[in-house]
């Protein structure tokens, strides 16, 4: 499968755009890395793959077909804030299976320890709440993971045990990555190839 | 003489548990450091580690909630709240971890100058975030208004216009750009040079240890290991602690290994070593009890095995 954006143009203001006539492609299995100082839409340009945003101008298709607008969406988004992105008040096991019911080897796969599905958001770490997070985008239908500083937040183990286990499951399903971070290192440790998003 | 010295600090929350039914939860326990004038000191550790509440126990901005022990000496003299009123802001300062610190309703540009020091504050602010790659347009927004990597930078700005003698730089760089976080070491170096002392609480190692002269490794709440910023070199063969090295062979620049386990939660902690559960090279010894700090080769460790 090929995930691709043609001639994107975004602007959240009338006379300056984001960026224009931009072009990217991923395939199913690749590791993409994408970098870029902050300001130049590197997280706008995650959500508008993710469907979260509609591009102004171009279009984001999946082999060629148009993104769905309803239904499980085949392109996830994990962001950096865990906590901000689920229901502080709901409990964990409603955020996981927000989504659908996450099969067991995912969650093993993942480290999600069984007692934790019966807490509240805040009485997990950084890391626990993370990865909950990814098990939530990860459902069968996934197709394409795009991890916004997925682990710019923790610590360095975490890190590790966090991409191990995400790029294990990434090749046993051939999803397709986008892994947006500022660390050059970990772009380059796990990423195929990149793309620099001030070029554009 | 050290300019700030924690010495066993421990903090702990109550909570409700069910009704008024009280808990007791020590979220950090037996925590010393200090840091010197000139001195960039960095504090390692992961989320739950205890760094952000030990930046908030020198600040004496804990939740209500909070009850804290242990001594805390700034220049010479205890540290307590009324001291603190005088010096907070003024003599000593924060660069918190989020933009949620900033004022929301209030421009950036004016935030900055606050704090500034001088008789021309706007000069001062506009050329502090000209320094920082921050456009005009950039005073007039307001912080809900801001990208991730430019609030940051208005964050590390607002600490640096003030004078500050020990700045406390709570995260300060994740998701900023490599050239904006070579810019904000920068000017934590030269606040360094220029005589202040920087506590620089981080897990960004790499960034940390560009300026740092000594390095303070928190674990569940404690001091694991103070070393020398030149000990994270090569395979961590230097360092004492297995945590430490176990955080050090994980970079992805360096093993990309993962350690099993995570850090235990603060009311579920073992016995012994906290790190024995984890640890590799733990033995009965470790689980029976906890180990203390002791001076091993110009650094200090809690480990009884290291050598």
């Amino acid at each position: 499968m090929l995930l691709e954006g043609e001639n994107i143009g975004f602007r959240y203001e009338r006379n300056s755009w984001l960026f224009q006539n931009l072009n990217i492609s991923i395939e199913s299995g690749e590791v993409v890395g994408l970098r870029g100082p902050s300001g130049y839409g590197k997280t706008t340009l995650g959500q508008i793959l993710a469907g979260h945003q509609m591009p102004q101008e171009g279009q984001v298709t999946i082999d060629g077909q148009a993104l769905p607008l309803k239904g499980y969406h085949p392109v996830q988004l994990v962001f950096q804030h865990p906590e901000r992105a689920v229901n502080p008040r709901w409990r964990i096991q409603r955020v996981l299976e927000e989504g659908g019911k996450p099969d067991s080897d995912l969650l093993s796969a993942l480290g999600i320890q069984k007692e934790w599905l019966k807490r509240s958001p805040h009485e997990l770490s950084g890391g626990e709440l993370q990865r909950i997070c990814i098990a939530r985008a990860l459902g069968n239908e996934t197709r394409f993971l795009i991890a916004d500083e997925m682990t710019t937040m923790l610590d360095a183990i975490t890190q590790a045990q966090i991409w191990q286990s995400v790029l294990e499951i990434a090749r046993a399903r051939k999803l397709g990555l986008l892994v947006i971070s500022h660390d050059q290192h970990l772009i380059k440790r796990i990423c195929g190839r990149w793309i620099s998003l001030s070029e554009h | 003489m050290a300019l700030l010295e924690v010495n066993k600090l421990s903090v702990s929350f109550i909570q409700y548990t069910s009704g008024l039914r009280q808990h007791e939860v020590q979220t950090i326990r037996d925590l010393s450091l200090s840091i010197h004038a000139g001195e960039i000191v960095a504090v390692f550790g992961s989320s739950g580690s205890g760094k952000s509440l030990l930046a908030h126990a020198i600040l004496g901005i804990l939740p209500e909630n909070a009850r804290m022990s242990g001594t805390i000496h700034y220049d010479g003299n205890l540290l307590d709240a009324y001291r603190l009123l005088a010096l907070r802001g003024k003599e000593i300062a924060l660069v918190p971890q989020s933009v949620n610190y900033l004022d929301p309703l209030m421009k950036v540009g004016a935030q900055v100058r606050s704090t500034a020091v001088g008789s021309d504050p706007v000069a001062v602010q506009r050329s502090i975030f000209k320094r920082y790659r921050l456009k005009d347009h950039v005073d007039n927004l307001y912080p809900f208004q801001l990208s991730g990597g430019m609030a940051r930078r208005v964050l590390v700005a607002t600490a640096a216009v003030s004078d500050a003698r020990l700045i406390i730089a709570d995260e300060p760089t994740p998701g900023m750009h490599s050239d904006d976080v070579a810019e904000a070491l920068h000017t934590f170096k030269e606040m360094a040079d220029n005589g202040s002392a920087v506590l620089f609480i981080t897990h960004d190692i790499e960034a940390a240890l560009r300026i740092a002269d000594r390095v303070v490794v928190l674990y569940a709440g404690t001091t694991f290991e103070i070393a020398a910023a030149e000990d994270f070199m090569g395979n961590g063969e230097r360092l004492r602690h297995p945590y430490t090295k176990a955080l050090w062979q994980a970079l992805p620049q360096n093993e990309f290994k993962p350690n099993l386990g995570v850090q235990p939660q603060p009311n579920n902690l073992p016995t012994g070593c906290l790190f024995a559960p984890r640890c590799a090279s733990s033995t009965q010894a470790c689980k029976e009890s906890r180990p203390e700090m002791r001076d091993l080769r110009a650094g200090s460790v809690r480990c009884i095995h290291a050598s």
